[in-house]
Formats: C-alpha cells, sequence, structure tokens
C-alpha cells in the first residue's frame, strides 16, 4: 500500500505487535495490552483514547520504558526501546515536579543531568518558562502552585529537554473543566511554536480530537487498536473549533467506535458481578 | 483557601439567625469548638493560657492550701528554691549537661545509622527483606529489659547509656524512614527517569529530597522516646544525668528536688521540639508540611 510506504517513510515512534501482560500474584496473568501496532510521524501529534482500563497508560509506559513489554518492541528513530532515557519526555496525569525545587528547578533538572553548563540550563529553563506561560513564577515551590500551573511547569520540564517525542498521560485528568481548556489551548499553541511529536493518552474524546492530527481508539482489555481516525481539522487550532461542524463529525466518528468499547466494559463487568 | 474561607462565611449566619441570642460567650465556644476549622490566634492563645493557668491554679491549692503535704507535692516556691540552690551548687548544669550528651550521643548515632538504611528498607524490596523480621523482633524488646545485658557487657559509664538510648531509637527509627521512603511517589521517580536520571541519580537526587520532611519528623519524634529511654537508664545505674538527680532526692525525700528535675527534662524537650520545628521551617522551606 502506498499508504503504508509514506508512513514507514517518515515513522519517528513505532509500536510492533506490542503485548504486556501482567503476572498475578495468585497465579496466572492479565493481559494488559495485546499485539498492538502504532506508527507516530515525525512532529505529528497522535492521541490514544480508549475505556477506562484498556491499557492505554501501560502502553504509554513502555514507549516511555518504565514497563517492560512482553513481547514485541518500541523503535524510536530506527533504534529499540530498552529503557527510559531522555529522548523520550513524559509528563503524568499526577503532579509530580519536584516539590524540593522551584518551577525553575524542576524545568533545569533535565538540562542539568545532561551535563550542559548551569548558564545554559538556566537560558533553557527561561525559555520554556516562558513558552507555558509560567514567567514570574521561576523561583515558586510547586505547593504555591494551582494544578494547571504545575502541569504547565511539568510540560516545560519534559520540553526543556528536547526530547525526540513527547509523552502525554492524561496530563490534565486531574484538572477542572475551565482550567482543562485552558490546558488544551496552551498545548495548541506550545505544538505550533515547537512542532513536536506528541503521543497523547486521554479517555476524554473531545481533547483528543481537538488536539490531535490522528486518533487512535483502543479496545476494552485486553487492549488493541481497534481504530484509526485522521482528524482533518485545520491548524493552527483553537478552542474555537469546538463549535464547527467538522469538529462534531470527527467527535461523533470517536465517539461511536469508542462507545462499542465501554458497553463490552460494561457487559463484562455485569457479567462478573 | 480562599474559597472555604468563603463558603464558611455565607454559611454560618444562616442558622445564627433562626436561634434565640446567645450569651457571647456561649458563641465563642461554638466558634472554637467546629471540627477542622481554624480559630483566630487570640482563641488559641486563650486555650494555652487557660490550661497552664488551671494546673498553675490547682498545684496553687493543693501545696499553699496544705491540702497535700509538703513530702508528696512541693509548693511552687519551694521547687524555685530548689532549682535556684541546685543551680548555685552547680550540680544542677552537671546533671543536665550529663544527660544532654549521653542523649544526643545515643540519638545521632542512631540517625547516622537508622536513616539510610531505612531509606534503603522503603525502596529495595530485597534489602526489607534482610532488615525487616529482625527490626521488627527487636523493636517489641523493651529497652529496659536490655539494660542488665547492656551493663554486663559495657558497664555502667556513658557508653551504656548510648547504648540504651541507641537501641533505643535505631529500631524505631528504622521503621519511620522505611515507610517514610515507602510512601515516596513512584512516579516522582519514573519522572526523574523520563528526564534521563539513572538509579543513582534517583536515590541521591529525588529519593532522598523527597523523604527529608518526614524525616525531619520523625527525628523529632524519636528524639522524644530518646528522653524517656535516658532516664530508664539513668534510674538503674549511675552517678549523674538528670534521672539521677530524681531518684538521688528520692532517697532524701527532697521531693522539691525530684520536681526540679522533671521541670528540666520537659523544658529541654521542648526546647528540642521547638529547634527542630524551626530547622523544618528553615531548612525545608518547601515542604508541605509547613
Amino acid at each position: 500500500m502506498t499508504d503504508d510506504a509514506l508512513m514507514n517513510d517518515t515513522a519517528k515512534l513505532i509500536l510492533r505487535d506490542l503485548t504486556v501482560a501482567f503476572q498475578r500474584r495468585r497465579g496466572g496473568s492479565v493481559v494488559a495490552v495485546d499485539s498492538l501496532d502504532l506508527t507516530v510521524h515525525d512532529e505529528e501529534f497522535v492521541c490514544i483514547v480508549g475505556p477506562s482500563g484498556c491499557g492505554k497508560s501501560t502502553m504509554l509506559r513502555v514507549v516511555a520504558g518504565l514497563t517492560r513489554p512482553s513481547s514485541g518492541e518500541v523503535v524510536l528513530d530506527g533504534i529499540q526501546v530498552s529503557g527510559p532515557g531522555a529522548d523520550r519526555g513524559m509528563v503524568f496525569q499526577s503532579y509530580t515536579l519536584f516539590p524540593w525545587l522551584t518551577v525553575e528547578g524542576n524545568v533545569e533538572f533535565g538540562p542539568r543531568l545532561s551535563g550542559h553548563p548551569p548558564e545554559l540550563c538556566t537560558r533553557i529553563a527561561k525559555r520554556y518558562i516562558d513558552l507555558v506561560g509560567l514567567s514570574g513564577f521561576e523561583h515558586s515551590y510547586p505547593k504555591e502552585l494551582s494544578g494547571g500551573m504545575m502541569q504547565r511547569a511539568a510540560i516545560a520540564r519534559a520540553l526543556a529537554n528536547d526530547p525526540e517525542i513527547l509523552l502525554m498521560d492524561e496530563p490534565f485528568g486531574a484538572l477542572d473543566a475551565q482550567t482543562r481548556t485552558l490546558m488544551q489551548e496552551l498545548l495548541l499553541s506550545v505544538w505550533e511554536q515547537t512542532h513536536k511529536t506528541v503521543l497523547f493518552v486521554t479517555h476524554d474524546i473531545e481533547e483528543a480530537v481537538l488536539l490531535a492530527d490522528r486518533v487512535y481508539v483502543m479496545t476494552a482489555r485486553p487492549g488493541r487498536i481497534k481504530r484509526e481516525i485522521k482528524v482533518s481539522l485545520p491548524r493552527p487550532r483553537t478552542v474555537g473549533v469546538l463549535d464547527s461542524e467538522e469538529f462534531l463529525h470527527f467527535r461523533r466518528e470517536v465517539h461511536q467506535s469508542i462507545r462499542e468499547e465501554s458497553l463490552k466494559v460494561l457487559a463484562a463487568r455485569e457479567d462478573g458481578g | 483557601m480562599p474559597d472555604r474561607n468563603l463558603q464558611a462565611n455565607t454559611r454560618r449566619p444562616a442558622p445564627r439567625a433562626q436561634t434565640r441570642p446567645r450569651s457571647r460567650i456561649v458563641s465563642a465556644l461554638d466558634d472554637a469548638l467546629r471540627p477542622h476549622e481554624p480559630v483566630s490566634r487570640r482563641t488559641y492563645l486563650s486555650g494555652v493560657i487557660l490550661s497552664t493557668a488551671v494546673i498553675a491554679f490547682v498545684w496553687i491549692l493543693l501545696s499553699y492550701g496544705g491540702i497535700v503535704p509538703p513530702l508528696f507535692l512541693p509548693s511552687p516556691s519551694d521547687v524555685v528554691r530548689a532549682a535556684v540552690a541546685l543551680f548555685r551548687e552547680g550540680s544542677l548544669l552537671i546533671h543536665a549537661r550529663a544527660s544532654l550528651s549521653v542523649i544526643v550521643t545515643g540519638w545521632a548515632l542512631a540517625v547516622v545509622a537508622a536513616v539510610p538504611l531505612g531509606i534503603l528498607m522503603g525502596t529495595l524490596k530485597f534489602v526489607e527483606a534482610l532488615v525487616e523480621p529482625v527490626v521488627d523482633f527487636v523493636r517489641y524488646l523493651p529497652v529496659s529489659a536490655m539494660i542488665p545485658l547492656l551493663i554486663l557487657y559495657i558497664g555502667i559509664g556513658t557508653a551504656e547509656k548510648v547504648a540504651v538510648i541507641f537501641i533505643g531509637t535505631f529500631f524505631q527509627l528504622v521503621l519511620l524512614v522505611a515507610d517514610v521512603s515507602a510512601n515516596v511517589s513512584k512516579d516522582l521517580l519514573d519522572s526523574a527517569y523520563t528526564l534521563g536520571a539513572k538509579r543513582g541519580t534517583v536515590f541521591s537526587r529525588v529519593l532522598v529530597p523527597a523523604t527529608l520532611p518526614g524525616v525531619m519528623d520523625n527525628l523529632r519524634i524519636t528524639m522524644g522516646w530518646a528522653w524517656t529511654y535516658l532516664i530508664v537508664a539513668e534510674l538503674v545505674a549511675s552517678d549523674r544525668g538528670l534521672g539521677y538527680l530524681i531518684l538521688d532526692s528520692m532517697r532524701g525525700l527532697y521531693t522539691d528536688r525530684i520536681f526540679v528535675g522533671l521541670f528540666v527534662i520537659g523544658l529541654l524537650g521542648l526546647g528540642f521540639d521547638i529547634i527542630f520545628k524551626q530547622l523544618h521551617r528553615i531548612l525545608l522551606p518547601w515542604s508541605p508540611k509547613i
């Protein structure tokens, strides 16, 4: 297929036949991710949506190198991933800023580890703190920040390493609805300025369609790719697009696909109970 | 925070409008006794003064009122007089210094050994497997039960008392610190890995700082326990120290001196507590606990 050829041409991240099974304490195992294939192109924003517990976070942790797959492989820029590294920055759902470091100290953390001179680290930190709109809070400790500000700092911290790909695990999941919208706008603008390759996991369909170039819908556990939907909304995007007919069209498409899976989860639970 | 205050302010007047007008004391008490709600500085201070005043009043009444004979309860002035006398002889300072040096030495040795071990135990399952059974067993042995053995091994000098403090605090502290480090969020460690940190860096730059507030709290708590063990050790076999002062005063029925000993212990403990709280504030300004 020509489409396939094109995909491999610009492929940044490839997940091939990825399976992750966890050993149960009482023996046996649970398959969280089942022979999953997925590709992310250079400078592409890809969202993974799926019902809760479908293994999408597990998949992201495998890409980050934090969880070992049972089989299959993750290839970034042609090199197989074998452990965590600075080339894959990650933003978590929980607040993971280091509380003993200021915003600046947090954002500098990665550059300092890679041994850049201190002045350069500070300059890098300043750039990304500005980018996420936290100027003036460089010397604040995380406990002095709101949830949205903490996540902005976490994004800056991940970007300061200039990773090949940014992995985001429901980064706005813990925020209130208003803040979440603001953060989505911020992320869109950050993406316009950096064109960073992003793999973003969420269960929020609207969020996925708003942000992504492509949306992968995952099946209920064990997680597989159920559908791939190309979101051909024009960029640069703003939240204004939320009201457009095209947006609603894509949203409906993703929604339908995921609804079937959610119903399956529900049915399975009722059977079990 | 502001939201909560706002809520509290808008919520409170409503029920008050329905009830009969109450006396100021009743409504002040009502305000002071709302669960988990902050009280004004004035209310807080009046509580502190109230409890101190009640104790002082009961003491004054029982002693000066002649209700309890001075052999059992010396009057405040007797205690002050005894304190001045002991201070003038220089023995109060000698005893206090002896106790302090033992307690600080024993406790510091325990801290130096227990904090790293506790952090490793809470972080590495294998170290937990190595350490936990032993620690769990030993920590149920009362230190006082080990004093005879320690006297047999080390004698009755300072070393024996330092050993008592060490044993008394070390095993407890290992478990407390292990708990603190086990509760460090795994996401914090994972973030460090994804920022390019290796295992050693994660230990030194993430785990250790993350445990500091909890460790600091436990240092304060175990210092309190150390005082208990010290006095026990000094009561059993000693020739100086505040515990010895108390025991020696009892032999001569100097109840006022016993009270001096107790007050000094209490004041030193309070002093340490304040120092630890201040250190926490100064050294860990980022700590969520302040």
